[in-house]
């Protein structure tokens, strides 16, 4: 039988990763929840975000944690710009043609690194990089660690934003009622630019939290995408703590899966538990009937 | 029925002639590939298009019957040709067995969309794993160019064969326009409760028409097997094959029988367009497909087809001005 001294490693990554897996749904999730567009370059600015990331501590030497003040503004600057310019225009406020606009600014993004960054797998090495935190129970890599109480935070924070701000009450009263918002003089472009926005900044502080364990190549969005809706389903849509519960569940199904199973077939379990979820409780854990 | 008839069949012949004066290989296999784009795309147009469920994930179809035709004649020796006929039962089974179970369990809309998209991934990580798939190395079909074993020493018998499949595809849209069936399922799209009301079996309805778009996807995947001869997971199962399947429809006109064919022409040209303009350098061309595809839906919302409406009737509000 496997031994705990294997399966308790196991899991603690799982939670690890599965925090910052809560973080990029939790962007989607805002996304959806507000404009009800499932953002299918989601994943492709997330892979944008690891290449800043990636130059700005090749190029310049800025440690990856340290990053997140300037990654974070930008990719919120970016989605806000995307949302307002091409999608809203683009798309005409249709939803079909809203999922066909960001597929299509996703091949965009994709298709641009690979022309200017070539499909070669590219890692960092910090100095603290192979450095060990002792739990007691097992040992774990440091930027785990880090980025494990780094997505913790910046959840707590997307929280106080969403619940306790005029901003986050706006966001809120246009998920549940776009005319009504209106009338009582909700911004609604502004508003859906700002979600947007939001929900991109996300993804920027993942990629700074995920980087340092992690790797990049142009493809590397795809994978999340898939991850980040199982996350948002299996939580409930729109929920902060079904969000972060999915995450964990997701990250240890898929860290256990991969131990069991081998890297390959081990992802069979996150997607079992996606189409169970589907099926028996399409609500999630802790969403609300739509 | 009289009058459709003699009216399909004058475009149909003139496409069947097509190979005569395309003395090109490129251009014969651009006319081919546009043709498959359509079969795939009109699949997708039954139940996405008219009944409105609109999946994320017919990879899971298309893959199935690839893997079928593939594996039935490798291993089990059986004629390519029947293999696409039993390539076409697997799809309409996955696709039977996929509807079964999410209409059963009342998902609509994302949902919908999700699980299928979930079921494709599930199919695409087991083909990747097991070993009769031939895993990640793929699966190879020998080369043998003689007509009983579905290869063509020349293009033009693939051409004829997609011609035959993709009439076929677009006589199912057509009669569903027309027929009783087809009533129903726009109708379930439109409100299922008061298709219910209005004494619709709506799960039997979505049920079949979920069948249907699987059997076409499975034939597209097949005829993709005889024409590659390569197959692997990730052609088969990958995200490509779902996005293509929805992309072309959604482009040409969603709901419309001749929408597919006209999203497939625009996909495939600006493909190529892209691809020659760019010098073939590795993404660029992909660049430009991405930024000319927001441009289409920016300027065209309603798919390519609606422009012959809005022409005529910016045309007639000429006609007014100088009258």
């Amino acid at each position: 039988m496997l031994d705990f001294d294997i399966l308790l490693p196991a899991i603690l990554n799982g939670l690890s990763t599965g925090a910052v897996y809560a973080l990029v749904a939790l962007g989607l999730t805002l996304i959806y929840g507000v404009l009800h567009i499932v953002n299918f370059a989601h994943g492709s600015l997330l892979m944008l975000a690891l290449y800043g990331v990636y130059f700005l501590y090749t190029l310049l030497g800025v440690d990856p944690f340290a990053a997140l003040p300037v990654v974070v503004p930008a990719m919120f600057a970016l989605g806000y710009a995307l949302q307002r310019t091409v999608i809203a225009t683009a798309s005409h406020g249709r939803e079909e043609n809203i999922l066909l606009v960001t597929l299509g600014l996703s091949i965009i993004i994709d298709n641009l690194a690979l022309y200017l960054w070539s499909a070669d797998t590219r890692t960092i090495n910090p100095s603290y990089g192979f450095s060990t935190v002792d739990f007691g129970i097992a040992f774990i890599a440091v930027p785990k660690v880090v980025s494990f109480a780094g997505a913790l935070v910046a959840t707590g924070l997307l929280w106080l934003l969403i619940r306790r701000s005029d901003l986050g009450k706006a966001i809120r009263a246009l998920a549940r009622e776009r005319r009504g918002a209106e009338l009582v003089g909700v911004d609604v472009d502004h508003v859906y630019a700002m979600s947007f926005g939001i929900g991109i900044a996300c993804v920027g502080a993942a990629a700074c939290l995920l980087l340092p364990s992690y790797y990049v190549h142009p493809g590397v969005g795809e994978s999340f995408v898939v991850i980040a809706f199982t996350v948002v389903v299996l939580g409930g849509m729109g929920s902060f703590a079904g969000a972060l519960l999915g995450g964990f569940i997701i990250g240890v199904t898929e860290s256990l899966g991969g131990l069991l199973l081998g890297e390959n077939l081990g992802r069979i379990g996150v997607f079992a538990i996606f189409i169970a979820i589907l099926l028996l409780r399409p609500t999630g854990l802790f969403g609300q009937r739509a | 029925m009289k009058t459709p008839a003699i009216a399909a069949a004058a475009p149909l012949l003139a496409l069947a002639a097509l190979p005569l004066l395309l003395h090109s290989d490129f251009w014969l296999h651009f006319a081919i590939m546009t043709l498959y784009l359509a079969l795939l795309g009109q699949a997708w147009n039954l139940l996405g298009g008219y009944g409105g469920q609109r999946s994320f994930g017919h990879a899971a179809f298309f893959g199935t019957g690839a893997y079928a035709a593939a594996l039935l004649q490798l291993d089990f020796a059986i004629n390519p040709w029947a293999c696409m006929v039993l390539a076409g039962g697997f799809g309409a089974g996955a696709g039977a067995f996929l509807g079964a179970l999410s209409f059963r369990y009342g998902l609509r809309g994302s949902y919908f969309a999700l699980v299928t998209l979930a079921f494709a991934e599930v199919f695409r990580i087991v083909a990747d794993s097991v070993p009769f798939t031939g895993a990640g190395v793929g699966l190879q079909i020998a080369l043998k160019e003689s007509v009983a074993d579905f290869q063509f020493p020349e293009k033009s018998g693939f051409y004829a064969v997609i011609l035959a499949l993709t009439a076929i595809a677009t006589a199912l849209a057509w009669w569903i326009e027309n027929s009783r069936f087809g009533a129903a399922l726009v109708a379930v799209r439109e409100n299922e409760d008061a298709a219910r009301a209005l004494g619709i079996d709506v799960d039997r309805t979505k049920l079949w028409a979920i069948t249907l778009s699987g059997a076409l996807s499975g034939c597209a995947g097949s005829f993709y097997v005889q024409y590659f001869l390569y197959l692997d997971p990730r052609i088969a199962y990958g995200v490509e094959v779902s996005v293509t399947a929805l992309l072309v429809p959604l482009i040409g006109g969603v709901g419309t029988v001749l929408g597919p064919l006209v999203g497939a022409l625009a996909l495939r040209a600006l493909n190529e367009a892209s691809s020659a303009m760019t010098g073939g350098a590795p993404g660029l061309n992909l660049v430009l497909y991405g930024a000319l595809l927001i441009v289409i839906l920016a300027l065209l919302p309603d798919g390519l087809i609606s422009l012959g409406t809005r022409l005529r009737r910016a045309g007639r509000l000429s006609a007014l001005g100088h009258a």
